[in-house]
Formats: structure tokens, C-alpha cells, sequence
């Protein structure tokens, strides 16, 4: 027997899951395909093919897969070390270090946040070119090491690092960055692994820049390798769905291993 | 107000207190501040590639002339319009639903509904092109179940080209405000529901009544952040109809992207079709801001 409350949730229900299944839909989708060969994914085949060899040879044979995962990794893990450093610098050094200066400071930074990536892409292209650093991945990440929304992050959460344990550390003759890197951030881990997981996620999947920036096919990331191969006249959708299960795998492992930190992340702007 | 004393201690914190934000405030100076004046100044230039002039005001009049940057803003309104009000609704919906502490498997179906977010926006963009090709799945599907009787033009007809685009970052999004918004009915008292429920209030009458007035600081959060991504709207275009078919879904931050790396680049111009989404952005969010600050 079910009861009463559980009865008349039963809309609720049908609802809910119908929303659950159309989000999940597409990955089921995306997953059945990679087995499937050309013309049974254009046609919509729901089944299981036995073409997952070939299509993973294709894609294989089109991209140099390697090559790509690794820029795609670099471009990922020094893009979110350096903005976990700065950031968090930045963070804890305007909580900790009040001053009215610093203030205001603080104020125009983050009104810089308003400022659309389409205002800034022509000035930080001709930057770049004239700096000679185009076609490198350091120029795909270093527009947004310094990225205020994770600032804006570590400063919310560095009010609750205890003041009488930098007290402590002072008496016993610790400076400011020993306090920083020994104190604060072995105890923010969880803060840290927050701020990870956006921060790798958005470098993984960056698309503008790195089109904007990136030309030679040898430092392409794995977004640009699928971009490319879907706008082809006759896409090869086998390849291009390799393309995308690669590119969605990391993402769902590290959304799957810290998901309670990726919510905490995210919601890190509305904290009061 | 007593000015502050120079002390020692004053000293030594707000040397440290530079030293700690320095490389962000000399990277946001160079990669923010310095490229959005840049911009306005690189407005006032007119010439293609390299070889560029001070042209005034040009710029703005051939704005003003030019039916594809017009068809670009109309497009970007289309889709501000229609979409988020649609995706701010079912995220609330959803996330009032799911807030039911009478309801089972809530953990399981959150996460269901959470995880289109965390693709990335080409990877699912590529998806959703295929799924909505003219012999693809949807069509298939809708075909089987005689929903239609012809397969829908999803990608080659204007109308339904943006039909797709809005299905597509509604499919993207929605999950991701509704995280916000299950954040703040966390922190909304119980008791408030229980004694809406003494007095005999409905489940709608709650919802419009305590639910919505309540959350609307995070409403104005999510409308702001969705209608800033709405105004750079650019990997979905890009990757689901190029901007087509005959333009309909082109947007400003692809038209952009055209002019200065598609056609022959005239990066002035292109500065100036830009400016128009920073104003755009500072316009809607004071507006935004007033509408809510008025109504406390």
C-alpha cells in the first residue's frame, strides 16, 4: 500500500522523471552511438552497434588522439593550478589585509566580472599577437588566471578561516606566506577542491579563446578537434561522437567524485 | 573620521596585503581594464586588417545601418526573451518539487536533472546537431509516435533553427539554476509551509505566495547571470547551425567573432558591435537591479 502523501506526490513524480530522463537522455544517446556505424546514428538507431572499433579508428585517424587529449590536459591542469594560486592569494589577501584602498580596489574588480569575453576578445587578440605568444597554450589560459568570480569565491570563504590560528602561527615567528601556504591551505582543502572543480572544467571545455588563439592543429584542444570535425560538409558522426564521449568522460568522473564540492563551488556567489 | 595612524603594524599589513593581490590586480589590469578601454578606442577606428584611421563616429552610424548587426541584436533578444523566463520557471518548478521532504529518490533525480551542466557546451552543441538533423533521432522519433506527419526542418528553418537553439540551452541550464534555487528553499523556515498549510493553502498558492517572494534575491542572481550568458550566447550557435539558416540565428558574439576572424577582420567595427553588449549588460542589470530594489 502506498500512502496518502506518497499518492498525491504521484504528479510530481511522473514529472520529475520525465525532466530526469531528458537530461539523461542525450548521454545514453551519445553512448549508444559511439557503437554505431554513419548511417545508423544519422538515422537515430537507439541500439547498440558493434562499430565502436571503427569509429574510435576514425576518429583516430583524422586526429592525432593523443596529441589532443594531452593539450587538452595541459591547458586544463596549468590553467587550474595557476588560478587556484592567484586566486586564492588575491582572496585571502583582500579578506585578511583590510584596508579602504584595498576596498575599493576590491569593488572594481569585481564590477569587472559584468564585462562580456566579446568586449575584451579583438584587444587580448592583437595582445597576444604582438606579444608572439598566439598559437601557445599559455596564452589560452592566462586571460583568466586571475578570474574574479573565484576571488570573490576564496575571500567569502576565508572569513571562516580562525583568526586566533594566524595569531598562533605569528607568535610562534611564522610570516604572512608561511601562515598562507602551511596554514591556510592545507585547511581550506575542501575550499580548494571547489574552486577545482569549476575552474577545470571551464579550461577543459573552453571554446572562444582557444579558437581565437589556437591555430596550428598540433596544439588544438579536444573542444576545437570536435567543433571542427562536425562543421565538415559530411560530418563523420562515428569520429565526432569519440570526440565527444572523450571530451565529456573527464568531466563526469571529476562531477561524479565531487559532486557535494561542485554544488558548494557554485554556489559560492550567493553565500552571504 | 580620524585618519589611520601609521603604524608599524599598519605598515607591514598593508604591504602584505598588496603583495597578496598583486599578480591578480596586474593581470585583471592587463587582460580586463586594459583590453575594455582599449576597445572603446579601437571604436573610434574604421579600415580593414592593420591599416586603420580615426574615423569618429562612422562606426556608430554604419551600426546603425547595417540590417545584419540588426538581425544579430534581434536574434540575441529572441532568445533572451523567450528562453530565460522559460528556464528560470521550470529550474523553479523543478526545484520546488524536489524540495518536497516527502519525496523519494530526491538525491538521485537532482543529479539526474544537474548533470547536463556539466558538459561541455560544444561537446553537447555537436549532440544536439545530430540528434535534431532532418533524418535524425528527434524526427524519428516524433515520426514514430505520429506526433508529426513531416519531419521538421529543425536546422533549416529559421523558425525552428531558434526553436533548437532555445531547446538546447534550456536542456543545458535549467539544472543549473535549479541548484540555486534549492540552496535558498533550504534555508526558507519550514514552519512557514506549515502554517500555510494549517490555513488551507494550496500547493500553487504556496508557490506564488511564499516560495517566489522569497527567493527573489536569488531569482535576480539567476536572471542577471543567465541574461549576461544569453548576451555572449556563442558555442551553441556556432556549433549547432553556424549562425544559420540565412543568419536567423546569429548572434551579436558571433557576428563578432565574423568580423574580426571570419571576413576580412575589421577589428574597429567589430569593437563597436561589442560595446553594444557591455551597455547592453550595464543597461539590464541596473534595470534589473531597480525592478527588485522598488518591490522590498
Amino acid at each position: 500500500m502506498i500512502s496518502r502523501t506518497q499518492r498525491d506526490l504521484i504528479p510530481t513524480y511522473i514529472f520529475l522523471v520525465i525532466i530526469a530522463f531528458l537530461s539523461i537522455f542525450p548521454f545514453f544517446w551519445m553512448i549508444v552511438s559511439i557503437t554505431n556505424t554513419n548511417s545508423d546514428i544519422f538515422s537515430g538507431s537507439m541500439s547498440f552497434g558493434s562499430n565502436l572499433i571503427n569509429n574510435f579508428n576514425s576518429f583516430n585517424e583524422q586526429v592525432d588522439l593523443v596529441r589532443v587529449l594531452w593539450n587538452t590536459t595541459k591547458v586544463a591542469v596549468m590553467g587550474t593550478f595557476l588560478t587556484l594560486l592567484i586566486a586564492s592569494l588575491a582572496g585571502y589577501g583582500f579578506e585578511m589585509f583590510k584596508s579602504r584602498v584595498r576596498e575599493r580596489v576590491y569593488q572594481i574588480i569585481l564590477l569587472t566580472m559584468m564585462i562580456p569575453f566579446a568586449a575584451l576578445m579583438i584587444p587580448l587578440f592583437t595582445l597576444f599577437a604582438k606579444s608572439g605568444l598566439l598559437d601557445t597554450h599559455i596564452a589560452v589560459v592566462l586571460p583568466t588566471v586571475a578570474w574574479v568570480y573565484i576571488i570573490f569565491y576564496f575571500r567569502q570563504s576565508s572569513k571562516a578561516f580562525p583568526a586566533e590560528l594566524r595569531e598562533a602561527a605569528r607568535v610562534d615567528g611564522m610570516n604572512e606566506w608561511q601562515i598562507f601556504f602551511f596554514i591556510y591551505v592545507p585547511i581550506m582543502r575542501s575550499t580548494y577542491a571547489a574552486a577545482f572543480i569549476i575552474v577545470f572544467m571551464a579550461n577543459w571545455n573552453n571554446f572562444l579563446w582557444p579558437l581565437i588563439v589556437l591555430q596550428s592543429d598540433e596544439m588544438k584542444t579536444i573542444t576545437l578537434v570536435i567543433s571542427s570535425l562536425s562543421s565538415a560538409y559530411t560530418p563523420d558522426y562515428g569520429a565526432v561522437m569519440v570526440g565527444t564521449v572523450l571530451a565529456t568522460i573527464p568531466t563526469l568522473v571529476v562531477f561524479f567524485a565531487m559532486q557535494r564540492q561542485f554544488v558548494q563551488g557554485m554556489l559560492g556567489s550567493i553565500k552571504q | 573620521m580620524a585618519r589611520q595612524q601609521t603604524t608599524p603594524m599598519n605598515r607591514f599589513m598593508n604591504v602584505n596585503g598588496w603583495a597578496f593581490v598583486s599578480v591578480s590586480l596586474v593581470l585583471i589590469a592587463l587582460f580586463s581594464i586594459y583590453p575594455v578601454i582599449k576597445s572603446l578606442w579601437l571604436s573610434t577606428q574604421v579600415g580593414m586588417g592593420v591599416v586603420t584611421h580615426f574615423g569618429g563616429f562612422s562606426n556608430i552610424v554604419r551600426l546603425a545601418n547595417d540590417p545584419l548587426f540588426l538581425t544579430a541584436l534581434k536574434n540575441t533578444f529572441i532568445f533572451l526573451i523567450v528562453q530565460v523566463p522559460i528556464m528560470i520557471m521550470l529550474a523553479l518548478v523543478l526545484a520546488n518539487a524536489l524540495n518536497n521532504p516527502n519525496l523519494k529518490f530526491r538525491g538521485i533525480l537532482r543529479t539526474a536533472i544537474f548533470l547536463p551542466c556539466v558538459t561541455s557546451l560544444v561537446a553537447y552543441s555537436v549532440l544536439f546537431k545530430s540528434m535534431f538533423s532532418y533524418n535524425g533521432l528527434i524526427n524519428s522519433f516524433l515520426l514514430a509516435i505520429h506526433v508529426i506527419s513531416d519531419p521538421i526542418p529543425w536546422l533549416t528553418d529559421p523558425f525552428w533553427a531558434k526553436v533548437t537553439i532555445i531547446i538546447a540551452i534550456t536542456w543545458r541550464w535549467t539544472g543549473y539554476n535549479m541548484i540555486f534555487y534549492l540552496a535558498a528553499l533550504q534555508n526558507i523556515d519550514r514552519s512557514i509551509y506549515e502554517a500555510a498549510d494549517l490555513e488551507g493553502a494550496s500547493a500553487r498558492h504556496k508557490f506564488f505566495k511564499i516560495t517566489i517572494p522569497m527567493l527573489k534575491p536569488v531569482i535576480l542572481f539567476t536572471t542577471i547571470t543567465s541574461t549576461i550568458g544569453t548576451l555572449q550566447l556563442f558555442d551553441e550557435v556556432m556549433n549547432i547551425t553556424v549562425g544559420g539558416p540565412a543568419n536567423a540565428t546569429i548572434t551579436l558574439s558571433m557576428y563578432i567573432y565574423n568580423l574580426s576572424f571570419k571576413f576580412v577582420p575589421n577589428f574597429g567595427y567589430a569593437a563597436t558591435v561589442s560595446y553594444v553588449i557591455v551597455l547592453i549588460v550595464a543597461l539590464l542589470s541596473v534595470l534589473q537591479f531597480k525592478v527588485v530594489g522598488r518591490e522590498k
